[in-house]
């Protein structure tokens, strides 16, 4: 078919800024780098790696928290970093796995909502999102195969229903929803237990945050690479909420107070767990 | 065969000159204005949907007079340019004056090499701390740019326009009484004083977003609602 004008106008013209990088710039990408030198097959390199991340709907909205823990092999490689951002006004993201890749991952994927929504003069829909998120994660398969893997976990209002929903990823990209509450990461597991019992439906929004912390203070109870929250250097896990206003980073005060209340509770309780 | 006449350069480019011209004046103004609580972006355009005002990044905005197929994609190379900058170094290193000379190289090779020239003219605007840190660039057609203080009128009868936002022009305006000037200005070359709500495009660059609303983005849009109270309001 002969290549018209139109045609080249209409293939060029994209609204995501990932797509764009891949033509223009692919060097850009925080995936697709030739990994050559990298240490034999199926020893993947010490890097720090992102820990537990949970996410629970409540009564108008969702709340999602993750821990201040790196870990590197047995080291503690951060007791500070963060790993739940923002992606736009009205969804959330946390990251689990290779720190390195995962925090690039949410820029690219903070300035691909951004930059629709600039070309487009729209929000894309929570769906959209959900699987451009998807594609990116996918995109990062054959770093993941070296064992340098990110699972997010994705957290927003749906606007046009009015609900919050929650999406979790596997390595290949799929997307799963997730009904209620999800966790990812290594204290996952024991996160989700907490969860079972702690969540109920239509919770209030500070019920909601007070069972995040307390569920990564379980994770952070049996899993070494999860921190509990730590009142000597006043470090508390980092907790946003979104609902129909937006989302909202829950200030370090109010978690402070959270995190007091959970702690004093369990050491009132004077039992092993 | 058919015979090439000779052309002077200088007869090209001025008539290439003239013919962007006349496109440009056939539309309607677009006025920028900075002041106290920022800049504001005054366009008539009775188009919900199709803009001539634009958000680039976080204090950056764009205004454009001229066609619009010719605007649009030069907005979206705008804002390409700008989320690829801040994202290989970092949000602060996207400055307007970088923008503005990607602009202007761009309309400067497409005036000199193309067919046509492009038929518009842009404005692009940055919003800074304080009032002295604001920055106004004009680009035409030819890829000239200038760097302009208090405000920018462009396409229509920009001469008239322009002396009628001169005459008003103060320092210490507030977006409401801005807005209110940029309107007096449009309507300069009208019989009616009045220009409904509807007609207009209005946006902001927000000194205080990160203060006022918690975000970097400090471009946001009125709507009809928020125009029509501003131009009601009182001095």
């Amino acid at each position: 078919m002969q290549e018209t004008t139109a045609n080249k106008v209409a293939a060029n013209a994209t609204s995501s800024f990932t797509e764009h990088l891949q033509r223009d710039r692919p060097e850009l990408l925080p995936y697709i780098r030739p990994f050559e030198f990298g240490p034999s097959a199926g020893q993947p390199p010490q890097v720090p790696h992102a820990t537990t991340i949970v996410a629970m709907t409540y009564a108008g909205g969702v709340v999602m928290a993750g821990d201040r823990r790196a870990t590197m092999g047995n080291i503690i490689a951060s007791r500070h970093i963060e790993k739940v951002f923002p992606a736009d006004q009205y969804s959330v993201l946390g990251i689990a796995g290779t720190a390195g890749i995962a925090i690039d991952l949410t820029r690219l994927f903070q300035v691909e909502l951004e930059h629709y929504e600039k070309i487009e003069g729209t929000l894309l829909s929570l769906d959209g999102k959900a699987n451009r998120l998807g594609a990116m994660i996918r995109g990062n398969l054959p770093m993941a195969l070296q064992g340098l893997a990110v699972v997010p976990l994705f957290a927003g209002f749906d606007t046009a229903a009015g609900v919050g929903r929650l999406f979790s990823y596997d390595v290949t990209g799929g997307r799963y929803e997730e009904q209620e509450h999800h966790a990812v990461g290594s204290g996952a597991m024991f996160a989700r237990g907490a969860l079972k019992k702690l969540w109920r439906p239509n919770l209030m929004e500070d019920e909601a945050v007070s069972v995040a912390v307390e569920s990564l203070y379980d994770a952070a109870d049996d899993d070494s690479a999860t921190g509990g929250p730590d009142p000597v250097r006043q470090l508390w896990p980092v907790v946003y909420t979104v609902n129909r206003a937006g989302a909202r980073r829950v200030a370090e005060r109010e978690l402070a107070a959270v995190a007091g209340t959970i702690i004093e509770s369990r050491a009132a309780a004077r039992r092993e767990a | 065969m058919t015979q090439q006449f000779y052309v002077s350069p200088e007869q090209l480019m001025k008539d290439r000159a003239d013919f962007a011209r006349k496109g440009i004046a056939r539309g309607r103004s677009v006025i920028v204005v900075s002041c106290e609580d920022g800049i504001a972006l005054v366009a008539e355009n009775p188009s919900p949907s199709l803009h001539k005002i634009g958000e680039i990044y976080d204090k950056i905005a764009f205004a454009a007079v001229g066609k619009y197929n010719e605007f649009e994609s030069l907005r979206q190379a705008g804002v390409r340019y700008a989320d690829v900058r801040g994202y290989s170094y970092d949000r602060d290193d996207v400055t307007a004056r970088g923008l503005a000379s990607v602009y202007a190289q761009s309309l400067g090779a497409v005036f000199t090499a193309e067919q046509k020239p492009f038929e518009v003219e842009l404005a692009v605007a940055e919003v800074g701390a304080s009032q002295d840190r604001d920055h106004l660039y004009r680009l035409t057609f030819d890829g000239s740019i200038a760097d302009e203080h208090g405000f920018i009128v462009m396409g229509g009868q920009a001469d008239k326009v322009s002396g009628a936002v001169e005459a008003g022009w103060q320092r210490d305006l507030s977006f409401a009484a801005a807005i209110r000037l940029a309107v007096k200005g449009l309507v300069t070359d009208k019989e009616s004083p009045e220009l409904p709500a509807k007609a207009l495009e209005v946006a902001v660059l927000d000194r205080g977003s990160e203060s006022g609303r918690g975000t970097r983005r400090a471009f946001r849009r009125l709507s009809d609602v928020d125009v029509m109270e501003l131009l009601a309001e009182e001095n």
